[in-house]
């Protein structure tokens, strides 16, 4: 098994390349693209639990040592190195599930689209996309698996390529994440000039004070912050969701929560010597995360589309964890408050990745089985759902609540973590936090009025339950969403706890685990 | 002594030239084949800084195999040129797909002008 993370990469890239060879046999390409998918959950499984044994993993390609030096004794990393700790195993998980969810949602979904031999193959690449970049150490392999993840999904995004509006949307969505990714290629230019190297932890070590260096970090901040979606830089999410298949949105989801671990990893990590010094990076993260929550969810309030009103409460959940995340930043030189609330702040906004990443991918997913059933996306068009469709109508409870911060659904648990935290820092920003919660709330209330109360509608009387395959991974979801509810301390001492101390203990990112 | 300094420099001040040229295209062109040439540029702009980056003058191929003497100490960074190939290949995929995209586009509202096929709003 100490081929792990090279197969974590294998695995759904040698799946993409073989479900092309099923031409016109669909339901073979998607059975196909479960089994992969499900295999690298259980991959990523294995390689939490070993994370967790031994703390950071050091894959290198091409060699047994990462202190392997040339013949001629230059000693620099020359190889491609995959350095794997919690925090990157933690996003991890979510690709992996979220793309096995997906695959299992579609099975049925896309049944009547065609040439879904080429969406499987998508769906597999988009997610060695994600894979590469939560596990890479090296930073050109980083911009390489962004293109990836960026061509794929934007494909993704076009696929009902009958539709102009998709093509629009995968446009947007590639213009802006090839302009990201180049603006990334850039600043990696900018750091090798100087440092010689390319490897994350290698370069941290060298990385000072000087004026190409703020520059190539401004860079890197601007363009993950856009691919993440952050405002101003937002709207090209809505587009996107709105138009990519039900289920592709949890990997796409997971897609952009990629960039936003590249922007947490670039600010802890790589550029560990400046931000622990400047709490400026930490305020501009957090001022940024409230904006962005307060503009989505102000936007998201008077759309009647039901998918790309979940969308902006997608910029707007991005915000939380901005903040979350920012907070924790902010404090980083400041080792009393850090150990009071910044630690705690930061497990907010991890935590919040997964819950969100779950939850809205259940909402979307919803919302998916409602244009399944009756053809259209506009809330004013639909109505009297409930009793037709009983298992979406659960999902949707379960999610609206859960994005809206009721006890004791997962939401609840990381916004409360947020709140506190942010308090502490600044109260202004937990009231922005808490306001926004209850604009969701407002906003979630209306969805579940209009879709899902009121008469049943004459031209709804055949509407029935959307097939298996959807409810099953409706259903899955909504337990999770539950169980993170419940057992919140579970979820945070396993997992977010391990991956905020892997993101501040930077020490040990570093030096590879200690190898160096 | 001038002159040098500005010949040295002579491939970044294109560089910038360049990132300016594409990111104006990007953000004030309405043509959308347009905005693609846009991004390609910031590419060509992008990699020829990397190549820049490397490149040493008079200097040799970074192949030891067969390498005259004075060669030694005296070759180009072979790794800027790697990434550039690498960059180059995801530039074509790149922009094969949004030129398909374009196509695509063209065919459903018989125009290009991004400012007319604004259909998602909001």
């Amino acid at each position: 098994m100490s081929n792990l993370p090279a197969l974590m990469i294998a695995v759904p890239l040698f799946g993409a390349f073989t479900t092309p060879l099923l031409k016109k046999r669909y339901q073979l390409a998607s059975l196909w693209a479960i089994i992969i998918t499900g295999v690298s959950v259980i991959l990523s499984l294995l390689l939490a639990q070993e994370v967790m044994d031994k703390g950071i993993v050091m894959y290198v390609f091409g060699a047994d040592n990462a202190n392997l030096v040339l013949p001629s004794g230059y000693k620099v990393p020359i190889r491609i190195m995959f350095e794997i700790d919690a925090m990157g195993v933690f996003m991890a998980i979510s690709a992996t599930l979220m793309s096995f969810i997906g695959a299992l949602y579609s099975y049925s979904h896309v049944k009547m689209e065609t040439g879904l031999e080429k969406y499987y193959a998508l769906l597999q690449l988009l997610e060695v996309g994600i894979l590469g970049m939560v596990l890479t150490g090296d930073l050109f392999n980083l911009f390489v698996f962004l293109e990836i993840a960026g061509i794929a999904g934007s494909a993704l995004v076009g696929f009902r390529n009958y539709r102009g509006e998709a093509s629009e949307a995968g446009i947007k969505y590639l213009i802006v994440s090839s302009v990201a990714s180049l603006m990334v290629l850039f600043s990696i230019g900018l750091l090798y000039g100087q440092y010689g190297n390319l490897n994350m932890a290698y370069l941290s070590r060298q990385i000072g004070f000087n004026t190409v260096d703020m520059i190539a970090l401004g860079l890197l901040f601007t363009s993950f912050a856009m691919k993440c979606g952050a405002v101003p830089m937002h709207y090209w999410v809505p587009d996107a969701y709105t138009e990519v298949p039900a289920g592709i949105n949890p990997p796409l989801l997971v897609a952009t929560y990629a960039s936003l671990y590249a922007l947490f990893r670039v600010s802890f990590s790589l550029f560990a010597t400046i931000t622990w010094n400047m709490a400026r990076v930490g305020w501009a993260m957090s001022i940024i995360g409230v904006l962005t929550m307060f503009i989505g969810v102000t936007m998201a309030l008077v759309q009647h589309d039901v998918k790309r009103l979940m969308s902006y409460h997608a910029i707007s959940q991005t915000g939380y964890m901005l903040l979350g995340v920012g907070v924790g930043l902010t404090v980083l030189h400041d080792p009393q408050a850090l150990a009071s609330y910044g630690r705690d702040a930061m497990a907010g906004g991890v935590f919040h990745i997964i819950n969100h990443i779950i939850y809205k991918s259940l909402l979307l997913m919803t919302a998916g089985a409602l244009f399944y059933v009756t053809g259209t996306r506009d809330l004013n068009k639909m109505g009297g759902l409930a009793r037709k469709m009983p298992y979406t109508t659960i999902a949707f409870i379960v999610g609206a609540a859960a994005i809206s911060g009721l006890p004791p659904f997962n939401g609840f648990a990381s916004k409360f973590l947020i709140y506190e935290t942010s308090y502490r820092l600044n109260p202004l920003l937990a009231v922005f936090a808490m306001v926004t919660s209850v604009l969701t709330l407002a906003s979630f209330v209306k969805v579940f009025a209009s879709a899902f109360l009121g008469p049943p509608l004459e031209k709804f009387e055949g509407a029935k339950e959307v097939p298996k395959p959807m409810i099953v991974a409706m259903l899955i979801l909504a337990a999770l969403c539950i169980l993170f509810g419940l057992f919140p301390n579970v979820v945070l001492d396993k997992l977010v706890y391990p991956a905020v101390d892997a993101l501040i203990k930077f020490a040990q990112y570093q030096t590879w685990g200690g190898l160096a | 002594m001038n002159g040098d300094i500005v010949a040295i420099n002579f491939p970044f001040i294109v560089v910038a030239l360049l990132l300016a040229l594409g990111f104006y295209t990007i953000g004030f062109k309405r043509n959308l084949i347009k905005v693609v040439i846009g991004v390609e540029i910031l590419e060509g702009a992008v990699n020829m800084f990397l190549v820049a980056l490397g490149y040493s003058k008079g200097g040799y191929a970074p192949i030891y195999t067969l390498a005259p003497k004075e060669s030694l100490n005296n070759m180009v960074l072979p790794t800027p040129q790697a990434l550039t190939l690498t960059s180059i290949v995801i530039g074509v995929a790149v922009s094969a797909l949004m030129l398909a995209f374009a196509v695509n586009l063209y065919k459903h509202y018989g125009t290009l002008d991004v400012t007319r096929m604004r259909r998602l709003r909001g």
